[in-house]
């Protein structure tokens, strides 16, 4: 018990650099005339005072908590997937055409396989980093930066030509989007009037999911095993470069999946800019959490919440929108700079014994 | 020790956050004021789109008396979807009279939002759908009919160029950018049948450096007219400015970024759609209207640059195409 | 098809490919040294930006490109200083911290700007220098040799670097640290130091690299105008095997492409715009996958470093 709660303990830790990224924060929100004060309380009261506030939290995390969990497997696995945007993208596009494409299947097939859709367009984008690295030995961080500029290119042509909804072209509007999905695949809204949707309830019991395979199974095992120490899991026998293709391919999957109920259980239809940035904060998001698929739910809640209520904070005292990335960068930084002191502590326990 | 010093830490920023959460709110004073917000998914100093409209407000607001007559709230950078529907709730459940949706991309769920909040207006652009069709009263929609002074400028270039080649350069291939770039082809194709038009696109909205390439290889292909759409355009206006190529301008008036190159921009002035849902509102009527933005309507307006002369001939020449728009005699 | 394979065309990919890579080539280097020290540094993005920035502003205010150039060395230094901080003192996952750095220096080059200009603003830029007699060579004397002063400084900054790393003391050192730092540290080298160095140098040259857009190319500043550039900067150095040349070679690569793709369009070959923009990015991709010899990495790469760790 004492175990655990140590643990606990020190995951907490890092997340003490919080307030005092508030308070540079303070400081600059009283330079630009602002009071600090209301700031905060804005911001805290806009994620997480009412209702409607912590809805916005959770659909904000929902993605983050689905884009982390590709992102921990892929960490520990040993490679770095910052490729999330693109899957994103690939994901929802993939579940956006079938769904539209068969618009008239029963809802009870279409919607499972919109979600299969997208996973598996997510697992393909991952997959070219992840075959071309165990293949060709292509490092991941550049295969991935250059799939994402490839994916939103591709969206961009699918959305004008392609896919782009019939009646944009009847208004002679030619707004790049997609047509809306058919009301059989939206996930069902948790709460009413709010954007809460079923795609919450997935991506939790999905972290359970990877939980369950990182740490009880025997692929989840080499895979952590490729990550922890690559040449020893080479002497062990295990296939390196597979493994690491294959957490690039999961990576990929949930970045993938993350997309397809982006469209199908918030926006309804795709469109540019679907991604934007939760390729990026989910990583982050998955970091919060040590890299640990159940540490990831409340990470994701608790970014989310710090995105969502520094939009609302943005609002309320009406302050240049670049303050926020400002705050959250620093908030970044100050959170993995202090995450030694937790790694210390935790090390010192084990030496004493 | 160290235990200790971070439970007084935890316990000043449970402290902190309650403050915080009990600093008082701020108090609603009933009165006349007219409460406006905009969410936009560019920033109000973008030389295009998103400045367009909030210039329009605040010159609005300045003919009205002031902030004390007119409110105006915005939030910028609104390129996520979700986070301006965040955004436009949130106005709307505060109180605002009318709630600009700036964007194409929010159209589907402003279509979810406005229902919930019948006492508030909304608007919503670029589009014509005020969604009437799905039983929802309050709802504008407005449109800046793009092609007509791309047309217009596409004359002007035509016949000022000398070397006949013209060269176009947008982000992508959709929307406001897609309406302007064909208007103006046809423009200068009306004014000059052999003229060479080619099209860029970047891919971008922010892509500054590609769009400032993009001009660069216009004018390595012969062109001495450019124009383009979008915030990423800034960049290419210096590179025509730099190589003595001229530009066009749209959606905002660029003239200040190159005066010795800029010779025209066609400008979108909302104020007058604006406040004409204003007067509607406090008239009691909540949307189902659709606004253009057209030459007829003094809407959009072709901003000459006073520093370049523009050859007599030619002016006339925009101007009668202007007068062809307006009676419908060209089509861009 | 043929159309593309003229003269006008090839000049004038040489002239725009040149002037493209100039702000990649800078960032990639600087890069290429703080990854040899074994720090992966992913917020060259944010330095660029807030680079871009003060050196626009100090252009702007003082009216000389020299002293925004100068501004936005040290703002990149110290946004390497933080980094560094961050990753070396403190031992941060290096790629978490630096998409930290991202955003810090995306929202303050913003903010900065907002609150002190309010309004996209163009000036007065470094000048072309064009280079006597070399500029007349025929054909492509203009492209190569008609820039301003920073694009000819990013080129010359790449075998000046690959001198640094392989044929000094200090590249010495900074190789050793980023292969075995506990090697490193046992013969005398500090560690630490070297990493601050590589790191800060980096950010530096990222700065200039943003200045080079905002007081040389572009001359003007908006808000997020790298627009993904740093990140790019950042897989070059993997493109080009952590060596200077072989990250020219990439950049070079990258920005032709880029300038050829835009010909395509000019001259109105009947492919959809979206695949032509995807061009450089694939073949980017395509290039390293069939590139024969391939370079190992830094064994100690985004490993922080602690004395007594075995």
């Amino acid at each position: 018990m004492k175990r655990v709660l140590n643990k606990v303990f020190e995951a907490l830790l890092p997340l003490l650099a919080v307030p005092v990224a508030f308070l540079i924060g303070a400081i600059m929100l009283l330079a630009l005339g602002a009071n600090p004060l209301e700031a905060y309380g804005a911001m805290i009261a806009g994620a997480f005072g009412d209702v409607s506030g912590l809805t916005q939290t959770l659909v904000k995390a929902t993605p983050l908590l689905l884009v982390g969990l590709g992102v921990c497997i892929a960490f520990r696995g040993g490679v770095i997937n910052i490729g999330g945007e693109g899957q994103i993208i690939v994901g929802a596009l993939a579940a956006t055409a079938v769904a539209v494409g068969f618009k008239e299947w029963p809802g009870l097939v279409l919607l499972p396989l919109c979600l299969l859709a997208g996973v598996l367009a997510g697992a393909m984008w991952g997959g070219v980093p992840g075959i071309l690295k165990a293949k060709l030995g292509v490092n991941e961080i550049l295969s991935t930066v250059m799939m994402n500029a490839i994916a939103v290119q591709l969206s961009n042509y699918l959305l004008r030509g392609p896919m782009i909804d019939p009646k944009e072209i009847e208004a002679g509007t030619r707004i790049a989007q997609s047509a809306l999905l058919p009301r059989s695949v939206w996930l069902a809204r948790l709460v009413p009037q709010t954007l809460l949707h079923s795609g919450a309830i997935i991506a939790v019991v999905l972290a359970v999911v990877v939980f369950i395979f990182l740490w009880r199974t025997t692929i989840g095992y080499r895979i952590r095993a490729v990550g922890l120490n690559r040449d020893a899991a080479k002497y062990a026998g295990i296939k390196v470069p597979f493994y690491q293709a294959l957490s690039l391919i999961l990576g990929g999957a949930f970045a993938g999946l993350a997309g397809a109920i982006e469209v199908m259980g918030v926006q309804h239809r795709m469109m540019e800019n679907l991604a934007s940035g939760y390729g990026f904060s989910g990583i982050v998001a998955a970091l919060f959490g040590s890299l640990h698929p159940l540490g990831s739910i409340p990470a994701s809640v608790l970014f989310g919440g710090l995105l969502v209520g520094a939009d609302k904070m943005q609002r309320a005292v009406q302050v240049p929108s670049a303050l926020i990335d400002t705050l959250l960068g620093l908030v970044v930084l100050l959170v993995v700079g202090s995450q030694v002191i937790s790694r210390r502590r935790a090390r010192r326990r084990e030496t004493r014994g | 020790m160290k235990s200790k010093f971070s439970r007084i830490v935890v316990l000043i920023v449970l402290v902190a956050m309650l403050v915080a959460g009990c600093a008082p709110k701020a108090t609603e004073v009933p009165s006349t004021v007219f409460k406006v917000a905009i969410v936009m998914p560019s920033s109000i100093t973008d030389m295009a789109f998103s400045q367009s409209m909030f210039e329009g407000l605040k010159k609005v607001q300045a003919e009205m008396g002031g902030e004390s007559a007119m409110e105006i709230a915005y939030s910028e950078n609104m390129f996520k979807v979700p986070d301006a529907s965040a955004a436009i709730r949130d106005y709307a459940s505060k109180g605002y009279n009318l709630v600009i949706a700036h964007g194409s991309q929010y159209g589907t769920s402003l279509q979810q939002i406005a229902p919930d909040f019948p006492k508030t207006a909304f608007a919503w652009g670029t589009s014509l759908d005020t969604f009437q069709a799905e039983g929802i009263t309050n709802v504008f929609a407005y449109q800046a009919e793009a092609q007509e002074g791309g047309y217009v400028l596409g004359t002007v270039a035509a016949l000022m160029s000398k070397s006949g080649v013209i060269g176009e350069t947008g982000p992508v291939d959709a929307g406001d950018a897609k309406l302007y770039i064909e208007g103006f082809q046809k423009g200068v194709l009306a004014a000059k049948p052999d003229a060479q038009v080619s099209v860029t696109y970047t891919g971008s909205f922010s892509d500054v450096s590609l769009m400032a390439t993009a001009a660069e290889t216009h004018i390595a292909a012969g062109a001495d007219m450019l124009t383009g759409s979008s915030q990423s355009v800034v960049g290419a206006i210096g590179v025509a400015k730099d190589k003595g190529a001229f530009w066009f301008g749209t959606q905002w008036d660029q003239t200040s970024l190159a005066p010795t190159a800029v010779i025209a921009s066609q400008v979108y002035d909302w104020t007058g759609i604006i406040k004409d849902m204003i007067a509607s509102v406090k008239a009691g009527v909540m949307g189902g209207k659709g606004y253009t933005l057209t030459f007829k309507n003094g809407g959009l307006v072709i901003a000459y640059n006073p520093a370049i002369t523009i050859p007599a001939e030619v002016k006339a020449a925009a101007d009668a195409a202007i007068a062809a728009i307006n009676d419908g005699t060209v089509v861009p | 098809m043929a159309e593309l394979f003229t003269l006008p065309v090839l000049v004038g990919i040489l002239y725009s490919g040149i002037r493209l890579a100039t702000p990649y080539l800078f960032a990639a280097v600087g890069e290429t040294f703080a990854q040899r020290s074994g720090v992966l540094n992913l917020g060259v993005e944010g330095i660029m930006l807030m680079g871009a920035f003060s050196g626009f502003y100090v252009g702007m205010k003082t009216g000389s490109p020299l002293l925004g150039l100068l501004a936005a060395a040290v703002v990149g230094i110290l946004m390497g200083l933080l980094m560094s901080f961050i990753s070396v003192t403190m031992q941060a996952e290096q790629g978490i911290s630096g998409i930290g750095l991202h955003l810090f220096g995306l929202g303050l080059s913003s903010l900065l700007f907002k609150t002190t200009m309010g309004g996209v603003e163009s000036i007065e830029g470094f000048k072309a220098v064009r280079i006597p007699l070399l500029a007349d060579i025929p054909y492509v004397g203009e492209s190569l040799f008609n820039h301003n002063v920073l694009v000819y400084a990013a080129f010359l900054l790449v075998p000046l670097s690959a001198w640094v790393l392989n044929k000094t003391t200090l590249g010495l050192k900074i190789r050793a640290v980023g292969q075995n730092p506990q090697a490193a540290d046992t013969l005398g080298v500090n560690v630490a130091r070297v990493r601050y160095f590589c790191v800060c140098l980096g950010g530096m040259l990222a700065g200039i690299a943003g200045a080079s857009l905002s007081i040389a190319l572009i001359n003007l500043f908006q808000e997020n105008m790298t627009n993904g550039m740093g990140f790019i900067a950042v897989a070059l150095v993997y493109f080009g095997g952590w060596r200077p040349f072989g990250v020219m070679g990439g950049a070079l690569l990258f920005s032709f492409v880029n300038a050829f793709q835009l010909w395509i369009q000019v001259k109105g070959i009947n492919i959809p715009s979206d695949f032509a923009i995807m061009m450089p990015y694939v073949l980017t991709i395509l290039a390293l996958a069939f590139a024969t010899k391939r370079a190992q990495g830094p064994a100690a790469l985004s490993k922080p470093y602690e004395r007594g760790e075995n």
